[in-house]
């Protein structure tokens, strides 16, 4: 991989940093007018997900991470090795827990994911914003509450549990946000 | 494409006509003459940590011409040449200084006191930059003083080696980025550490500044010790002039000149022929004087309250 310097040093720019890949978040350019000049950058390390702060001299330089963001389509797991396949080149990739994460709960088959590939590898598995899920349990709703907009929860096919209205039943699937873990509609009809 | 608009507003760009006219009568009620010198010279500053802009020569016959970093030089020959109390308001270009309080091409106003000392010369700044920023009120900080009161060591103290300001700089930074020397780690301090305390401090005049830091200030004695006299204004935590008790001295000018190109030979950069016609002029006789130069751009970043320079420029680097 090439190598960048800290005038290249882009939000995004995926560069390696103490052997981990990490992504630029912020590049701030600091010097007095009579002395060094410093790079004030904030990376996000994108195996730990974790924001390192560090200070760079003006011109220093990181190796590039080979790291790219792929969608992927999910196929079936094992319960060790989560696997999804390129739907072009029929390519399949496993991920294991770490790279999964939390998105365990929102994989559903045939539905397309964002992967992040290092060396090649599922480093995270990124869920679409919206998904359309089938609600495996619920309580029947109870009759009265419905004008108050009570809520019960509901266990999904993946497992996630959120919280659906109380007219919503066993066996209807409904759209979730991904990113709060609510719950946004029932599912459009096909 | 949207570029083609401007990065500042119109309303900053009426602010900064505002301050111009401002300044202009401040110095035309002082008796301070206005000037302008070439932006593009033969010859250049010798600092390490200035990067000047080059422009080749049209023929191979033609020596490459550099933009200036700073009006100091050829504002100096004027003086020589006895052109009295001088201002300036010019652009000045640094390559590679690009950020939220830096963009290559800048706007720089520098004056020059005949006879003033530096700490004459910071009453004037206080007062300009008061008048500008409505701003009342301001203190002075020696360089050691402010650096134990913040992190309690004084830098300029022999006691201090390179060792333990590495460990400072360790303690408050977990990580310090390897090759720097003294005044790199100092600069390291300074910016991360110490200038944030002064976010809420309004205006301060740091002075006495390491000998190592002297730029072309003269050396005095405070204390019984040797510090440069030189000064920098902050506002609100952002450095906003840097002024010196001006080196009239031409042999110390030279010895100053071939140590910045010491330094360009370890750090690998080019090294700059020193001004001849600077050197000339100082040969001949700078008359003993004060001088400061302050950034325009910055102090209508902070009149107007934004934290980006470009957004008081009318076109910023990207643009431009």
């Amino acid at each position: 991989m090439p190598n960048f310097s800290t005038n290249e040093f882009k939000p995004g720019l995926k560069v390696m940093l103490d052997s981990e890949p990490c992504s630029i978040l912020e590049n701030e350019f600091v010097k007095p007018g009579k002395g060094q000049a410093f790079n004030r950058v904030k990376l996000r390390n994108l195996k730990s997900g974790r924001v390192w702060e560090r200070t760079f001299k003006s011109g220093d330089s990181l190796e590039g991470a080979d790291v790219m963001d792929v969608d992927l389509e999910y196929s079936y797991t094992d319960g060790e090795f989560w696997y999804f396949m390129d739907p072009s080149t029929y390519e399949q990739f496993s991920a294991d827990r770490d790279a999964v994460g939390d998105t365990g709960k929102w994989l559903k088959e045939q539905e397309r994911y964002e992967i992040t590939l290092y060396n090649g590898s599922p480093l995270a598995v990124t869920p679409p914003n919206f998904i359309e899920l089938e609600i495996t349990e619920t309580d029947p709703g109870l009759k009265g509450d419905t004008a108050q907009g009570g809520s019960k929860p509901a266990t999904l096919s993946t497992g996630a549990v959120v919280r659906v209205p109380l007219f919503i039943t066993e066996g209807e699937s409904i759209r979730v946000d991904t990113r709060t873990g609510e719950y946004v509609s029932r599912a459009s009809k096909n | 494409m949207s570029d083609w608009r401007p990065s500042a507003s119109l309303d900053a760009l009426a602010a900064r006509a505002a301050t111009l006219q401002h300044l202009r009568a401040f110095f035309a009620a002082r008796g301070v003459m206005e000037v302008e010198t070439p932006l593009v010279s033969l010859g250049t500053v010798t600092d390490p940590a200035i990067d000047a802009l080059i422009l080749d020569g049209a023929t191979l016959d033609d020596p490459p011409r550099f933009l200036q970093t700073s009006p100091e030089y050829a504002m100096k020959r004027l003086i020589a040449a006895g052109a009295g109390d001088i201002f300036q308001v010019a652009r000045a270009f640094r390559q590679g200084e690009y950020g939220r309080r830096h963009n290559p091409e800048f706007t720089l106003l520098e004056w020059y006191r005949l006879g003033w000392d530096h700490a004459t010369l910071i009453r004037e700044v206080a007062e300009l930059v008061g008048e500008l920023l409505g701003r009342s009120g301001w203190q002075i900080w020696p360089y050691g003083s402010l650096f134990q009161h913040v992190l309690d060591v004084d830098p300029l103290s022999d006691e201090v080696d390179d060792a333990h300001l590495w460990a400072l700089a360790e303690s408050h930074l977990e990580h310090v980025p390897i090759g720097l020397d003294r005044d790199g780690l100092l600069d390291l301090l300074m910016t991360h550490c110490v200038e944030p305390t002064l976010s809420d401090a309004g205006v301060v005049f740091v002075t006495d500044f390491p000998v190592s830091q002297s730029a072309l200030a003269r050396l005095i004695t405070v204390q019984g010790r040797r510090v440069a006299a030189r000064f920098e204004c902050y506002v609100d935590g952002v450095e906003l002039a840097n002024g010196y008790w001006e080196q009239s001295d031409a042999s110390a000018l030279r010895t100053r000149f071939a140590s910045d190109n010491a330094v360009r030979r370890r750090r690998g950069l080019d090294e700059r022929l020193p001004d001849q016609r600077l050197l000339a002029a100082q040969d001949s006789g700078l008359p003993d004087c004060a001088g400061v130069a302050l950034g325009i751009d910055r102090l209508l970043a902070l009149r107007l309250g934004v934290d980006n320079v470009s957004e008081v420029m009318s076109f910023d680097w990207l643009r431009a």
